[in-house]
């Protein structure tokens, strides 16, 4: 294997697994505060097509980006209404979100379905896009893929360092408690379920506007769901999202990697791998039952309303 | 109405509460003077948790005023209470366990919490001027009970208060502590804060506190100068019946030998934990024996390794036996059909399920009473269970159906430690039985704990009360870092003698009685 073959694997595992890393970061704060929202895949799914609509309409990529995240964070509302305002239970009503942003995006879309848009290009930063192996991977992305970058070091930051951090996850742990303290308690979630919200429709605009610049239905195709599962297997802690988001775009990588050279594997059993390796690996680093108590929020789809 | 003593710094007028099927509040009216030590009695049940939750804005009032310096103002939230300095000190702590200690003082405190680097020398300060040693960047998953009560103090302390609200305070703390933290209490009300000190301990409130609400059913039942009043007095307006509070349990010295622990020493991997050294202890059939100790010494390791919690490999079996089977390998069920019970320290989520019925509550320990057969649940059966505990030991709660969290902390200790004597238990073993339980129930499990000893059982009261384990031990030792001290006959120890131990001033090297 070439060094030229490496760079451009680590390059494409970046590309494949950042609509991951998007929506996974989302989540991960969502569940912090304690909400558990099943939304994602209809949120990425109803951001991915208002995002091409928008954009190939207007001719303004940028402008499809921002409507996108605003189509996430509006169906993330509805979320927040009926599981946080009505103490709706959470599981059910992210179910419900889900199925309600497959249909709605497939209606919405159906005109616009295989239209052809020049998406966003790789913007490659001279000198440091030319060292060996890392290069291309780190900076001769499109710019969604730096912004994705950039947010990872801002969730990271806020989670860890601030009090912001803090709060997101007292709320999540103890909501009595932090009540009592005088957090406001169902604020602090709304808020965090709009950011789950819009983080996803950021990563649908990725799918449609960068990664595979075209709406088709379903284009999503279950990330949605791995972001979920993704985010509990981190143990809820942002590294490891970004680690098991990078994974999974590898081992989907290598499966097309391999079936290019030839190998002789069935491309089924090929295809199981992204899924099984991101696990496996997660679960190996999740053994410590104490450290994952200590970042799992204990009141995690739990109701809660204020004054019992 | 319009009293002409200086403005009071709280005033309650007229405060009524009332919740589906019950008026937890009638009419209540409290004063409280800038610089008043004030008690607030009453038995569970009596409305003094509603009665907080209204000062601390967790809850609204139904009718009544609230008067903050003479200032009639609606209590919208526990963050407008703690902007005008109200502390409270919170019976089921409000702490965060995957946080830091630093990290939980700093959320309370809001902005003026500064970085970390200035909020720890701090914390180290206060916590230090108070008598109340804590590490800022421990973790609070991995601190005893005592320590945690220590965060949720020295929490209120850190900020300028005005009102501090004390939920049974001292029931996790040595008589030393205790004495300190009153020391603590009388210097902060010399300062000029008012303190609302909730307490079964009626010698405490006797000896701490200027003036005293007392609460039954609801309603004020009687003001009156704590100092002026006997324990029985006080208990009287609490209970209305004061029968055989204060009654000193006859000792005994038992029969065979059932519990014996040998040499057990046990390394912890919890580096916030404590490793036990060396422990010998040995327990009777027909006789109660006491374990003192400040929480965080070893108490949790031991019961966890005598419960079976912690199993030993299979090497190490005879350091613990029951009646000269050897067990520190056997799991807890295994223990179980040996004759163990076990009531452990923490009633909701150790000791019962909060969100399951009574009824299913009492199957998860007695399913060996005849409550299953061919793995199918007799359910009229485990109802029957259920009722004759409530029955038996006057737990109060509508039936056998109502989840264990929305018993008051007595009842449901009542119920689990029915739960336990209702499998005639050869040897039980019992943490902290009445922590935070009012006088009536305390006083009921006493009384239970004593029928099983003379019916023949060999118990175990791990407890910080010493005023307790004096009451209905035959014998007693403590515990201190992790070593215990020898036992000796409860007629031929004092208090103080047993303080001293609980400070680590034994020889371990004594001869065992």
């Amino acid at each position: 294997m070439d060094i030229d073959l490496l760079s451009n694997i680590f390059f494409a595992m970046v590309r494949t697994g950042t609509p991951l890393l998007l929506v996974a970061l989302g989540e991960m704060v969502c569940e912090k505060s304690g909400v558990l929202n099943l939304g994602q895949e209809g949120m990425m799914l109803f951001g991915a097509v208002t995002g091409f609509i928008v954009a190939f309409s207007t001719g303004n990529l940028w402008l499809g980006v921002m409507l996108a995240m605003a189509a996430g964070m509006l169906l993330s509302m509805l979320f927040a209404a009926v599981a946080l305002g009505f103490n709706a239970n959470q599981v059910a009503t992210g179910l419900a979100l889900t199925i309600f942003g497959v249909g709605l995006s497939t209606f919405v879309g159906a005109a616009w379905v295989g239209k052809p848009l020049t998406g966003f290009e790789p913007v490659v930063i001279p000198l440091l896009s030319d060292i060996p192996l890392i290069g291309r991977m780190l900076f001769a992305q499109d710019l969604l893929i730096y912004l994705s970058f950039v947010l990872f070091a801002l969730v990271a930051w806020v989670m860890l360092k601030t009090r912001i951090g803090l709060i997101v996850q007292a709320v999540g742990e103890n909501p009595d408690a932090a009540s009592a303290m005088g957090l406001p308690v169902l604020r602090v979630r709304t808020l965090a379920v709009l950011f789950g919200g819009a983080m996803a429709g950021l990563a649908g605009a990725y799918l449609s506007l960068a990664y595979t610049p075209m709406w088709a239905e379903n284009m999503t195709a279950g990330r949605g769901w791995i972001a979920l599962a993704l985010v509990v297997f981190a143990s809820w802690r942002v590294f490891r999202v970004l680690l098991g988001a990078y994974l999974f775009g590898l081992a989907s990588i290598i499966h097309l990697v391999a079936q290019g050279v030839g190998l002789s594997i069935p491309s089924n059993l090929l295809a199981m791998l992204p899924y099984l390796a991101t696990i496996v690996v997660l679960v190996l680093l999740s053994r410590d039952p104490i450290k994952t108590r200590l970042f799992a929020p204990v009141s995690l789809g739990k109701p809660w309303q204020p004054g019992h | 109405m319009s009293s002409s003593t200086p403005l009071a710094r709280l005033q309650l007028r007229g405060i009524t509460k009332r919740y589906p099927g019950c008026v937890a509040n009638d009419q209540i009216d409290l004063n409280i003077q800038a610089g008043e030590i004030h008690a607030l009695l009453g038995e569970n049940g009596a409305g003094k948790s509603t009665l907080m939750k209204i000062i601390y804005g967790v809850t609204q009032p139904d009718e009544g005023e609230i008067r903050w310096h003479g200032e009639t103002l609606k209590m919208r939230d526990p963050s407008m209470a703690r902007t005008l300095g109200i502390g409270m000190v919170f019976q089921h702590f409000s702490l965060f366990e995957t946080l830091t200690v630093a990290e939980n003082i700093a959320l309370a405190m809001g902005r003026q919490a500064g970085t970390a680097q200035q909020l720890e020398p701090k914390i180290r300060e206060v916590s230090k001027r108070y008598g109340m040693p804590l590490e800022p960047e421990r973790l609070v998953h991995s601190l005893s009970i005592g320590e945690r009560q220590r965060v949720e103090i020295v929490r209120c302390l850190m900020q300028d208060i005005k009102l501090l609200i004390l939920d049974e305070p001292t029931s996790v703390l040595t008589p030393q502590e205790a004495d300190e933290l009153f020391t603590t209490l009388r210097r902060l009300a010399s300062e000029g804060c008012s303190i609302l000190f909730i307490s079964h301990k009626l010698g405490e409130v006797r000896a701490l506190c200027q003036s005293a609400t007392v609460l039954r059913g609801g309603k004020v039942s009687g003001h009156c100068i704590p100092a002026d009043c006997t324990d029985l007095e006080l208990a009287r307006l609490m209970v209305g019946d004061a029968q055989g509070l204060e009654t000193r349990h006859a000792k005994v010295s038992g029969a065979n030998l059932f519990l014996q622990v040998d040499q057990l020493s046990w390394y912890n991997p919890d580096p916030f934990g404590t490793s036990l050294k060396d422990i010998q202890l040995n327990v009777r059939s027909g006789e109660i024996v006491g374990i003192a100790g400040v929480a965080g010494n070893g108490q949790d390791e031991i019961l966890a390794l005598l419960s079976g919690e912690q199993p030993l490999p299979k090497r190490e079996a005879l350091r613990i036996s029951f009646a000269g089977q050897p067990v520190a390998h056997l799991k807890p069920d295994a223990r179980r059909q040996l004759g163990l019970a076990f009531v452990p320290a923490e009633r909701l989520g150790h000791g019962a399920v909060p969100d399951m019925s009574l009824s299913d509550n009492a199957l998860l320990t007695a399913f060996q009473q005849g409550l299953v057969s061919k793995g199918l649940v007799k359910r009229s059966k485990v109802v029957a269970f259920a009722e004759e505990i409530i029955r038996r030991f006057a737990v109060k709660t509508p039936n056998a159906e109502t989840a264990a969290q929305s018993l008051s902390g007595g009842n449901l200790q009542k119920f689990i430690l029915g739960r336990e004597i209702m499998q005639n238990p050869k040897l039980l073993i019992a943490a902290h039985p009445t922590w935070g339980v009012d006088v009536g129930a305390a006083t009921a499990i006493h009384r239970a704990l004593i029928a099983l000893r003379d019916a023949g059982a060999a118990i175990l009261v791990i407890s910080e009360d010493l005023d307790e384990l004096f009451q209905i031990c035959d014998r007693i030792g403590a515990l201190s870092s992790g070593k215990l001290s020898t036992l000796a006959n409860t007629l031929e120890t004092n208090p103080v003698e047993v303080g001293r131990w609980m400070a680590g001033q034994f020889n371990t090297d004594a001869v065992l009685s």
